[in-house]
């Protein structure tokens, strides 16, 4: 308690005074703070104006488009003959490239159902950027599982730990609403964006495999992983939305694995019933051409898959991937 | 005159004002409704609910600015607010005067005796400003952490002065709290820094459900004016309902009556706004005060003191409302509203304690990320909260409402209600469209509520935004929400009976509510035609006279066309024949024919509902309707998009 006694050698019209100019004062400043932070509009509708800093594109400038298929049973062996064909690791990394591996972590379950990348590769083209000379390998994805146990299950975690990839969990402050140019349906939209912020060179593994909705999920598919929020409002318009994946990331590399492809029931898969021995690995820098060339994998065709032709048409690739494929 | 009865008129006066703009919020132009009448003023002179907006959102929305006038005004003159302006202050003391009418003097005295539980108010104030506060600490946390010439200056100075003020020798209190503060700075800038976009600190505005004034709307919006009105029918055509109002009605009832006992009980011990000036009037220039600390000791002075501030001895400055009924009773004058100290000393600071205070921060501090574990405002947000037209995005509305209830008492159709926990408590009786009450739904040229919210809880919209018209065209209207049709309740849908009562009814143009039509066979509805006259078909078996005459009936011969029933009786059924076509649909004897209902079956269009709820007011099937507006696809949460 605070008992203020007047002080008797003081006047009391000193008290006064210095308590009148305290209230002025007082008065005063509480006027301005509230000033300061008088609002006469109150809050506006919330539109936005679309993020100003666009994704990079990430592919080499300057190299044309090029497309490998290689065949056998050995995953990592698959992925180091793609990578030769295609002139090495090195056209892609330089020294000093921080690398993120967009992998496909969709669903908690073992790798050998091929709902997931499989680990293998995940390890094999992780080394292979190191020694091309990258500096840091990052592996992501936004799974449709609980994201640890994604990626615990499916082996990725421990494939990246191996080849000395760091892992990065779809944290909510690593996403960031981002509106794609010229996109209809990704605006304002979380995107995993800080994985991708700290990179300058994206490659895409994914497997092959059925589903439902857009006909197949390869390479294109994949980056889906990059999206957050409730995304899955976009399967009403699921070729829509890959054809403008598509646009979002103009990967360095990609790879799509169909040595075993998930011929039904996917894109979860399940049963090794399921599964092909397709013994087929894809790599290129088109992911178009990349996803064109897998429907055949799923005994799909190009018109089986609308979204390809739409990001043809959108520029972004080419259907036509034996105009590109190294002989 | 004295200035007892000049306080008394100020009051009365107020009070019917205040009673007057509860009147007025009626939609409508005479000089008794809306019109231009500042209804929110009593809300805005209250600086508690000025001060936790702007911690909460860091503005100060508009006429919210008044509440600078009042804090200004309490340092030169005390607690005027309180004892002179505020409508639930003079309803309090009004009780209290009933109360203590016919008791004896020392009786009386020993009411107004200052009580330690007085200080509760100010842990409630302390609380419910902190777990608003969290947010601006936040924000400023945040801006300072992106400027590194900010942030390490400052982070080096909270370290040096805790350090500082650890090692040399200063008063207690300025040890102290200078000690946490820098503290809390130094910790506050560190998590800020690795963590930056994790809110770990949340702000929760709960002020509302304390605040006099916000009390007071909210009991004569959604208590007194429906309990008055209601057989008068002066202010609404129908009679108000609001699910959710009768613990309001029940907690007012208790203040009221616990004011028999002790008059002014809230302003006493529960006021966090009382608490708010009180801390304020410790600086105030004019107070009430002893010339001389010499007296009989009679204690009139205290018969009916107000504040329990005891003016007798020492007064307590933060427990008087200037009520000045010390000041006549007084048969030598000795005491006076003065600029001058009491003689007989006085108490500036609330009887509070360090610790208490402390410990009532932390725990709004802690309040506020506790209310959002609910995740009622996020991912586990209720749809049954439609929230009223202009509403901002969940986080941001919580930040605002009062909960005062104007919106409710605005709406032409009283299709707003407060809800009670589907909200979670954080968002206890904020404002929620509830379609089966009311007189219709949500109207769709009216953007009432919006208006009339006094904190922008409800943005204010202009009719052609709510619509999507104009310069919002490409914005498209506003959604609520969006109606669902519950196929197992719809009578066309389940009961094979003809109603879409919901598409007529759909404001939207086109409607959002479409039909397709069907042809549904009835129960027990095929016969054996057993004779024909002209288009008179009897049949094999009795019918109901009439059932089959209401126009949506058919009657078809196999694999043929079903041609309109005009009427039928216990035998027979008679044909409204197409002219021209009456040879080929006519059955003949022996033909084996089907009787059919003609059927439309409503579907609702998202890209075109915006969830009004009409379509769930009128819906016949009054207990659980066949169609439900829930708060998919609102426009407010970008998140609840339903649709492409």
């Amino acid at each position: 308690m605070n008992d203020l006694d007047p002080q008797p050698d003081r006047p009391e019209r000193r008290w006064f005074l210095r308590r009148l100019l305290r209230a002025g004062l007082g008065g005063l400043g509480i006027g301005a703070l509230g000033w300061a932070f008088w609002d006469r509009r109150g809050p506006q509708s919330g539109e936005e104006s679309p993020s100003n800093d666009p994704l990079p594109d990430y592919s080499i400038p300057g190299q044309a488009r090029r497309l490998a298929m290689v065949h056998g049973a050995d995953r990592g062996a698959s992925v180091t003959a793609a990578l030769a064909a295609l002139g090495g690791m090195e056209r892609f990394i330089q020294t000093g490239d921080r690398v993120l591996l967009k992998v496909n972590a969709a669903f908690a379950a073992p790798p050998m159902i091929g709902a997931t990348t499989h680990p293998e590769v995940v390890t094999r083209v992780a080394r292979l950027c190191f020694e091309a000379g990258a500096h840091q390998v990052l592996v992501t994805d936004n799974p449709i599982n609980d994201p640890a146990s994604c990626f615990a299950l499916t082996g990725i975690a421990a494939a990246a730990q191996a080849a000395g990839a760091q892992l990065l969990l779809p944290t909510d402050q690593r996403f960031e609403n981002y509106s794609l140019p010229n996109g209809r349906l990704i605006r304002r939209w979380p995107l995993l964006r800080a994985p991708l912020r700290q990179v300058n060179k994206v490659i895409g593994l994914a497997p092959v495999k059925d589903h439902h909705r857009s006909g197949a999920s390869m390479t294109l598919k994949n980056w889906y992983g990059l999206l957050g929020g409730r995304r899955n409002i976009f399967h009403q318009e699921i070729h829509t939305i890959i054809a403008e994946l598509a646009m979002l990331i103009r990967p360095t590399l990609v790879i799509l694995d169909g040595t075993a492809s998930m011929m039904r029931n996917g894109p979860t898969g399940g049963s090794l019933d399921d599964l092909k021995p397709t013994q087929t690995l894809i790599a290129g820098t088109d992911p178009v051409a990349v996803d064109a060339a897998g429907a055949a994998l799923l005994d799909k065709t190009v018109d089986d898959l609308p979204y390809l032709r739409m990001a043809e048409r959108l520029g972004v690739g080419t259907v036509d991937y034996r105009s590109i494929l190294v002989k | 005159m004295r200035i007892t009865n000049t306080r008394r008129i100020s009051q009365i006066f107020f009070f019917t004002l205040f009673l007057w703009f509860g009147i007025v919020s009626t939609l409508g132009e005479r000089f008794f409704q809306l019109r231009g009448w500042p209804i929110n003023w009593f809300l805005q002179l209250d600086p508690l609910s000025g001060l936790a907006l702007l911690l909460a959102t860091h503005t100060v929305y508009a006429g919210l600015l008044w509440g600078v006038a009042t804090l200004a005004l309490t340092l030169f003159l005390g607690r005027f607010f309180c004892g002179w302006l505020c409508p639930y202050g003079a309803w309090q003391q009004f009780m209290g005067w009933l109360g203590k009418r016919g008791l004896s003097a020392p009786a009386a005295v020993e009411r107004n005796r200052p009580h330690p539980a007085q200080r509760v108010k100010y842990w409630l104030l302390a609380a419910l400003l902190a777990a608003a506060a969290a947010d601006l600490v936040h924000w400023l946390l945040a801006g300072v952490v992106r400027q590194p010439l900010l942030l390490w200056p400052l982070s080096a100075l909270a370290v040096v002065v805790v350090i500082a003020l650890l090692l040399f020798k200063t008063s207690s209190a300025f040890r102290f709290w200078g000690v946490l503060l820098g503290a809390l700075l130094a910790a506050g800038l560190l998590m800020e820094l690795l963590v930056p976009q994790n809110r770990w600190l949340a702000a929760a505005l709960q002020t509302g459900l304390l605040d006099p004034i916000a009390l007071m709307h909210r009991t004569f919006n959604l208590v007194i004016l429906p309990l008055a009105d209601g057989p008068l029918n002066l202010l609404s055509a129908t009679a108000r309902t609001y699910p959710g109002a009768m613990p309001i009605g029940l907690l007012f009832l208790l203040f009221t009556f616990l004011c028999l006992r002790i008059p002014r009980f809230y302003c006493r011990f529960v006021c966090p706004l009382g608490a708010l000036l009180g801390v304020l009037s410790r600086w105030s220039v004019w107070r009430i005060g002893k010339k001389e600390n010499r007296c009989a000791d009679c204690r009139l002075c205290e018969r009916d003191c107000e504040g329990a501030c005891a003016p007798a001895g020492a007064i307590r400055i933060s427990e008087c409302v200037l009520c000045m009924n010390c000041l006549d009773p007084c048969r030598h004058d000795l005491i006076g509203y003065r600029t001058q100290p009491s003689a007989a000393g006085q108490h500036d600071t609330p009887d509070w304690s360090r610790r208490q205070v402390v410990t009532s921060l932390a725990a709004g501090l802690v309040a506020a990320p506790l209310l959002r574990l609910e995740g009622a405002a996020t991912v586990g947000w209720h749809p049954e909260v439609v929230r009223p037209p202009g509403a901002l995005a969940e986080v941001d509305f919580l930040a605002r409402c009062l909960k005062c209830g104007q919106c409710m008492r605005v709406c032409p159709t009283q299709v707003i209600r407060p809800a009670g926990l589907q909200g979670g408590f954080e968002g206890l009786w904020t404002p929620m469209l509830d379609f089966r009450v009311g007189s219709s739904g949500c109207q769709l040229n009216c953007v009432a509520c919006s208006h009339v919210c006094p904190t922008a809880a409800l943005r204010p919209l202009s009719v052609d935004e709510r619509l999507g018209r104009g310069g919002f065209a490409q914005a498209g209207p506003l959604r609520l929400g969006m109606a669902f049709v519950d196929r197992g309740r719809c009578l066309p849908w389940a009961m094979d009976t003809p109603c879409i009562v919901c598409q007529e009814n759909c404001p939207v143009s086109p409607k959002a509510i479409f039909t397709r039509e069907m042809w549904q066979a009835v129960r027990n509805g095929r016969h054996t035609v057993r004779s024909v006259t002209d288009a008179r078909v009897v049949l094999s078996a009795p019918l109901v006279a009439g059932q089959y005459g209401t126009g949506d009936y058919f009657c078809r011969k196999g694999g043929g066309v079903p041609v309109p029933i005009a009427a039928n009786d216990a035998e027979a059924l008679t044909l409204a024949l197409p002219p021209g076509e009456a040879e080929k649909a006519i059955p003949a004897v022996g033909d084996s024919v089907e009787i059919l209902i003609r059927l439309q079956q409503p579907q609702v269009d998202p890209a075109r509902c915006i969830g009004c709820g009409v379509c769930e007011h009128e819906c016949p099937v009054q207990g659980r309707r066949a169609i439900r507006v829930t708060a998919e696809n609102e426009s407010r949460q970008r998140g609840h998009r339903l649709i492409l």
